[in-house]
This record gives C-alpha cells, sequence and structure tokens, in this order.
C-alpha cells in the first residue's frame, strides 16, 4: 500500500479548503448525532459491543481454522476461494479471471481493500473498462480523484464539480438540465445502469465472510452491489483475510452494530448475503463465483501488538467523531485509510517512515476507542507506533533530544529547578505586561508552534514548588 | 464514666496524609491553582505535603519514549508511595500514573507492583473531593457565570464529568453554564498543539465558537491546565479578555487576580 509521506503540506492545504471545510462541519456535526441515537435503540449497547469484540477476536485467534472453513464451504456450492499474499498477487488473480472469460467491462461496487490494492488501475493497464459504481466511488473515478473518507469517498467534492465531472464525461445526448442532485442521480443512474448491464465481470468486497455457511455479507446505501455481483456472468469479491466471522449469528450481531455506527441507521439500505454461484433453479445470480483473500501486511499484524486493529470492520465512527479528521479531512492522511483507524493501518500495511506523521497527528482524546463497535484501543495502538518511531530514531532529532533532556533533568530536581529558574527568567524577560497579567506573543524554535496561533501566559516568577518550601519553612515546618 | 469520649482521647484518629503531585503546568506557569489545590484538600480534612518532585512522564509516554516514561514513574513512584492519597489538579496527569502507570513496567513484576499501588491511591482533585473527601459544603461565594470546559482525559480515562459539577454547583451565586459538545476535544493534546499548530488551532476554532455561542459569560474553567492555556492563549491573541480559571481557584474562591504570580 502507498503513503504519501507529505502529511505537512497536505494537511496545510485542506485547511485552506473552505468547501472542503463545510463537508467537515457536517460530518462532525451530524454523525455523531444519528449515530447515538441509532445506538440508543439498542437495549444495550455496551454489551453488544463486548459481544462483538469477542466475536472478532476468536476469529482472529483461529483465523486459520475459520477462513479454512470459509474456504471449504465456498467450493461445496461450487464457488472458488483465492489466497493473495500481497497487493501485486491480488491485482494478478483478478486479472487472470478476467482474461480467463474474456472481459471487456468490469464493474466495481465500492471496496477499500480494492483501493488498497489499487486495482482499478491494475486492471485499466491491462486495457480492461473498469467502473465504480457507487454514486461516490464513480464521482471520484470521473475526476481522477481519491476517496477521502471510506463511507462517503466524495466527502470532499461539492455538487457544482460533480456537475462539471458529468458534463465532461458525459457524451451522451441530454434533454434534462443538471442542476440539482436528484438530476444528478437521475443521470448517474441513467449512465451506470447501461454499465451493469453489459459487464462482463463484476467485483465487489466484502464486509463480512460467515465460515460456517461461506456466505459473503455485502452491505450498501445506493444497492449497487447487488446489480455489480448478479448481472454480470462472473462475480469476484476482493476482501481482507481478517473479515470472517465464525456464524450466520455474528454477522447479524455485526450488522446490528455496523449501520448504526456508520450511519445511524439500523441495517443499510441493501443487505445481501452471496452463497456461491447461481444454482439451478435461481432467479438471479453470477455463473461464477470467486473470492480473492488478501493478506498485503495483515498476517504480519496477528500475533503482534496491532492485532487488535484487525477486529475493525471499517464503519468509520472513529474517523467521524475524530477533531484532527474532522479538521483536515481524509487526503490530509496521504492513505486510502483516513482518520485513527487509518493512522493505526497505514504504517502498518505501508511502511512506518512514509506514514510516520499518522499516529503524531492525534490528540489522543480518546474518541475513536469510546465510539469503536469492537473496542479497538486506538490510543494505545498510536502510542505503539509512536514507540516504534521512536526506538528506530525516525523521530526528528530534535523531538528526541528533547524528550530525553526531559526525563534525565526531572529525575534531578535540583538541576530542574536550575534549568526552570533560568527558562522562566528567560521568558519573562520576552514578556509584556499588560492589565491582563504578563504574556509572550513570540517564541523562537519549537516554542513557535506555540506562539503561532496564540499567546503564552508567560510563567509565574518563582515556581509553585519554590513558594511551598518557602512557606512551609516560614511556617516552621 | 466507662467509655472515653472521643473528643478528648489522646489519640485522636491521625489525619490522612495526602501528597500533592502539582504537575509541571501548575508549578511553572499557575502556583495559585496549587495553593487553591493545598487549601481544598486541607479543608476537607487531610494533612497535605509537596514533596520535591519531578514530571510525571506523560509527555515521554505519548511521545514514544517508553524508556524516559519508565525512568520518571519510577521517580514519582518512589516520591509519592508513602502517602495515604496521592491528588493530582489535572486529569491528564492523574491519568497517566491511575491507568498508565500500572501497564508500564511489564518486565518488573517488583515495580509493576508499586505502581498498581500508587494508581489506586492516586486522584484527580475533583474527583477526590467529591468520591473520597465526600465534601457536600463549600463555604465560597463567587458572582459569576461560567463554562467548563471538560478535559479528555478526564471525561474518557477517568470518567470525570459530574464532579466539578457538583462541586461548582455548591458556589453561592455562580452560575454554569454549559458547551454544546462538551465532550469534544480542543485541541489542546500536550506536543500535539505545538508539533501541528494549524490543525490544533482549527480545532480550538470550534471550541471558541461553542464558547460563544453559549452566550456572556465571565470565566473558562476547568480541571487541567494544559486546555486552559490552549484556549486561554487562543482567546489572548484573538483580544478576549475572558477570564481562565483552574477548577481549584474557583472552589477555594482563589479567583481574584492579586498575586496571580
Amino acid at each position: 500500500m502507498h503513503v504519501d509521506p507529505d502529511f505537512k503540506n497536505l494537511s496545510a492545504k485542506a485547511l485552506q479548503d473552505k468547501s472542503l471545510r463545510e463537508a467537515l462541519d457536517t460530518v462532525a456535526t451530524v454523525m455523531p448525532l444519528i449515530r447515538s441515537k441509532a445506538l440508543a435503540q439498542l437495549e444495550d449497547f455496551a454489551a453488544a459491543r463486548e459481544r462483538a469484540r469477542e466475536v472478532r477476536d476468536e476469529a482472529l485467534n483461529r483465523l486459520d481454522y475459520y477462513l479454512e472453513m470459509f474456504e471449504q464451504n465456498v467450493q461445496a456450492m461450487g464457488g472458488h476461494v483465492h489466497w493473495a499474499r500481497d497487493d501485486q498477487e491480488a491485482c494478478a488473480i483478478v486479472a487472470q479471471l478476467c482474461e480467463e472469460v474474456d472481459a471487456k467491462l468490469v464493474t466495481k461496487s465500492k471496496s477499500m481493500v480494492t483501493e488498497e490494492i489499487e486495482l482499478a488501475a491494475a486492471l485499466q493497464k491491462r486495457g480492461l473498462e473498469v467502473v465504480e459504481t457507487d454514486l461516490g466511488e464513480y464521482i471520484i473515478q470521473l475526476r481522477g480523484d481519491k476517496p477521502s473518507h471510506i463511507l462517503a469517498p466524495a466527502l470532499h467534492v461539492t455538487i457544482p464539480q460533480v456537475i462539471d465531472s458529468f458534463n465532461e464525461h458525459h457524451k451522451i445526448e441530454r434533454d434534462r438540465p443538471l442542476e440539482d442532485t436528484d438530476q444528478l442521480l437521475a443521470e448517474a443512474r441513467a449512465v451506470l445502469r447501461e454499465k451493469f448491464l453489459n459487464a462482463d465481470v463484476g467485483i465487489t468486497g466484502a464486509n463480512f465472510l460467515i465460515a460456517e455457511t461461506g456466505g459473503v455479507v455485502v452491505v450498501t446505501n445506493e444497492g449497487n452491489a447487488d446489480l455489480t455481483a448478479s448481472l454480470p456472468d462472473t462475480h469476484i469479491v476482493v476482501t481482507g483475510i481478517e473479515k470472517v466471522v465464525p456464524t450466520l449469528d455474528d454477522a447479524g450481531l455485526m450488522l446490528r452494530l455496523l449501520a448504526r455506527s456508520a450511519i445511524g441507521q439500523r441495517l443499510s439500505n441493501y443487505t445481501s448475503f452471496f452463497h456461491g454461484p447461481r444454482r439451478e433453479n435461481d432467479a438471479s445470480g453470477s455463473g461464477a463465483f470467486h473470492v480473492v483473500l488478501v493478506d498485503n501486511g495483515r498476517s504480519d499484524m496477528l500475533g503482534s501488538e496491532l492485532q487488535d486493529m484487525l477486529r475493525c470492520i471499517r464503519c468509520s465512527a472513529c474517523i467521524n467523531h475524530c477533531p484532527v479528521y474532522t479538521a483536515i479531512g481524509g487526503h490530509a492522511y496521504g492513505s486510502v485509510y483516513p482518520g485513527p483507524m487509518g493512522a493505526v493501518l497505514s504504517p502498518g500495511l505501508a511502511d512506518l517512515d512514509s506514514a510516520r506523521h499518522l499516529p503524531n497527528a492525534s490528540t489522543f482524546c480518546g474518541r475513536c476507542e469510546e465510539v469503536c463497535p469492537v473496542a479497538i484501543p486506538i490510543p494505545k495502538l498510536l502510542r505503539y507506533w509512536r514507540k516504534q518511531e521512536f526506538s528506530r530514531h525516525l523521530r526528528p532529532r530534535a523531538e528526541r533530544y528533547g524528550l530525553g533532556l526531559w526525563a534525565w533533568l526531572n529525575r534531578r530536581p535540583v538541576l530542574y529547578q536550575m534549568v526552570q529558574r533560568m527558562a522562566v527568567k528567560l521568558l519573562r524577560s520576552i514578556s509584556t505586561s499588560g492589565s491582563d497579567g504578563r504574556w509572550i506573543r513570540n517564541l523562537p524554535g519549537a516554542g513557535a508552534g506555540w506562539t503561532k496561533h496564540r499567546d503564552l501566559i508567560a510563567p509565574a516568577a518563582q515556581s509553585f514548588q519554590a513558594q511551598w518550601r518557602k512557606r512551609t519553612k516560614g511556617d516552621g515546618a | 464514666m466507662s467509655e472515653a469520649n472521643p473528643a478528648i482521647s489522646k489519640n485522636p484518629p491521625r489525619r490522612k496524609r495526602v501528597g500533592l503531585l502539582a504537575t509541571c503546568l501548575i508549578d511553572t506557569f499557575r502556583p495559585k491553582a496549587g495553593f487553591a489545590s493545598v487549601v481544598l484538600l486541607e479543608q476537607a480534612g487531610f494533612s497535605v505535603d509537596v514533596p520535591v518532585q519531578g514530571c510525571c512522564g506523560q509527555p515521554n509516554f505519548n511521545g514514544g519514549d517508553e524508556k524516559g516514561a519508565q525512568q520518571m514513574a519510577r521517580a514519582v513512584i518512589k516520591t509519592f508511595s508513602d502517602f495515604d492519597y496521592v491528588v493530582v489538579p489535572s486529569s491528564s496527569c492523574a491519568a497517566m500514573i491511575r491507568v498508565h502507570y500500572p501497564d508500564l513496567f511489564p518486565d518488573d513484576d517488583e515495580v509493576a507492583a508499586m505502581a498498581v499501588a500508587l494508581a489506586e491511591k492516586t486522584w484527580e482533585l475533583t474527583s477526590f473531593l467529591v468520591e473520597i473527601a465526600k465534601v457536600d459544603a463549600l463555604d465560597v461565594e463567587m458572582d459569576a457565570t461560567v463554562v467548563l470546559h471538560d478535559s479528555c482525559s478526564g471525561l474518557r480515562e477517568l470518567g470525570i464529568r459530574e464532579q466539578p459539577r457538583a462541586l461548582l454547583g455548591r458556589i453561592r451565586g455562580l452560575q454554569l453554564k454549559e458547551l454544546a459538545n462538551p465532550e469534544v476535544c480542543c485541541g489542546f493534546g500536550g506536543t500535539f498543539c505545538v508539533k501541528y499548530p494549524d490543525i490544533s488551532a482549527r480545532i480550538a476554532e470550534n471550541k471558541i465558537a461553542d464558547l460563544q455561542a453559549a452566550g456572556r459569560c465571565d470565566a473558562l474553567v476547568s480541571t487541567d491546565l494544559g486546555c486552559l492555556m490552549h484556549l486561554g492563549g487562543t482567546l489572548h491573541r484573538e483580544g478576549s479578555t475572558l477570564q481562565i480559571l483552574h477548577i481549584a481557584e474557583v472552589l477555594a474562591g482563589m479567583t481574584g487576580s492579586e498575586d496571580s504570580d
């Protein structure tokens, strides 16, 4: 997986984007409300969450067992399971499957794993026409853009921009105007219907794999995954190895938490269970059914301090509740996985060198962990990456030495107090006095980060400890 | 007379000893909040000491310097182990000890046990006053409207939401206003606010917008000085004169500007 290491510039750019800010403000205010409303309908969210955590842990602790059970059950229904070690292998398997059926047109429903392995680009390189059928993804594809949210990929795109893209790319004679969202939807529907009907292969992701039935669960609000999966003669599911749950009941529990956490719905508009290819008496379904199970770094996290992250069900609650994400949006992270979950995943699936800012760009406010439906201790995992970064000397030297000096000084009280007195003197000398006390407007060096947007109240002439000792001595204590 | 009158007993029950971990920020920037904490604890019937102390290690812990954090935690454990209670006028520093010290020494059972023991008797100031000291009256008057800013560490690591509100409710004349979105971070985040100043400032904008939407108020109050210095410094840059107060100062009736140094 690829991560753009230029977090500083990407986030600075994002902070200047006014329409992005409007979209993000809506996320920050609306999503928490509808999520908590939907979860309040559950009898006992805390208990459901605990059970969901257990379900995911059970699957991960015996991942080989459940994946093999899944594979056997898929095969028993006439489907095929393919194992891909990494992104390249996964793309090659899918390309091969397309080639075997002489495919020209491939429809795709939204899948973060296919974004992660950059599947669409790989297939296009081999001459295939690949069409994203999730409306947001479709817009992103037309614009040559990247998703900025794992559920709402076109969150950052404005309506006028969509109108421009449609006008530019849809060269059909159109007797209807393109001005509002209804008209845009009708337009997208008309164009995509043709693609659905003519596609040779449909590629979907999977929200869950059910070991005991060999079932693949896919949820959407647009129904596009169902058309993608059922109309073409070949259905290829591309998903991560961690998506398996042991039983159908387990999948039911996860679904109840997923839609509520993600978008405040009891259930997604379309929740489909795919079990192998079309059987003799089935009214619909694909002729061939393939599941490509992608590792791409996941098995390295298994059994490590990062295993908890593999519980993630990609609901995006942590993203919607993150003060950093809702300030800078998804593109700033430079990864297909943004926000808190992305800040843990990206260094694991790509590398820490390029993703090193992501675990640092967190206030540790802990809301991500609080809203996570599978109780992933995200701050703890971000701290794990900071530890790695520190011990592998990836952190700028000044920061490393600064922390080292702080630890060293703090174990030497006399010296600490001496340094503190000197620093206080220096700070007070550059402070200005007013009716509301002494303030510092400009700090040099690392302190410039503080005074860039805020003033610093000047330190007290004498520290609390110094004053305390003076007083208690004065009392004869 | 067979029963001794406890009032004239020669050995009255020893007052429990509290060690105050004042925190680096209060030590350096806001001694008054330290003294206010002492006043509150003494009023509640405890004997208070401020041993020579350093940082709890939170910056190093969160900065990935585990070894540095362990060294600092060892020093804090040594300094404070003999007290009946350790009280900290900061949620994030209290959470460092209560929540994180016990997991900080996976390879040293002896120190880990001491860390657990210290964690069990360490409290953030307002939660200590409410849950342990059972303070239900405060002889303080403050004719002001204040807004309380919740600390993320307090809310989510220590379960501190009602305790400061209960105490502020005991102050005669004080009107407490609630912010919209009280559970949302202010953007301080320790070293985060210096390393990513633009993002931090953008997050602060939202909090300040909520503050302004709350209408007229005289002071912004919090359990955590870090959030207050961040929000107060941002407000000061914008020319605001809103008073910034640590909750200990409000509860102890030490809100005047005298001896603010």
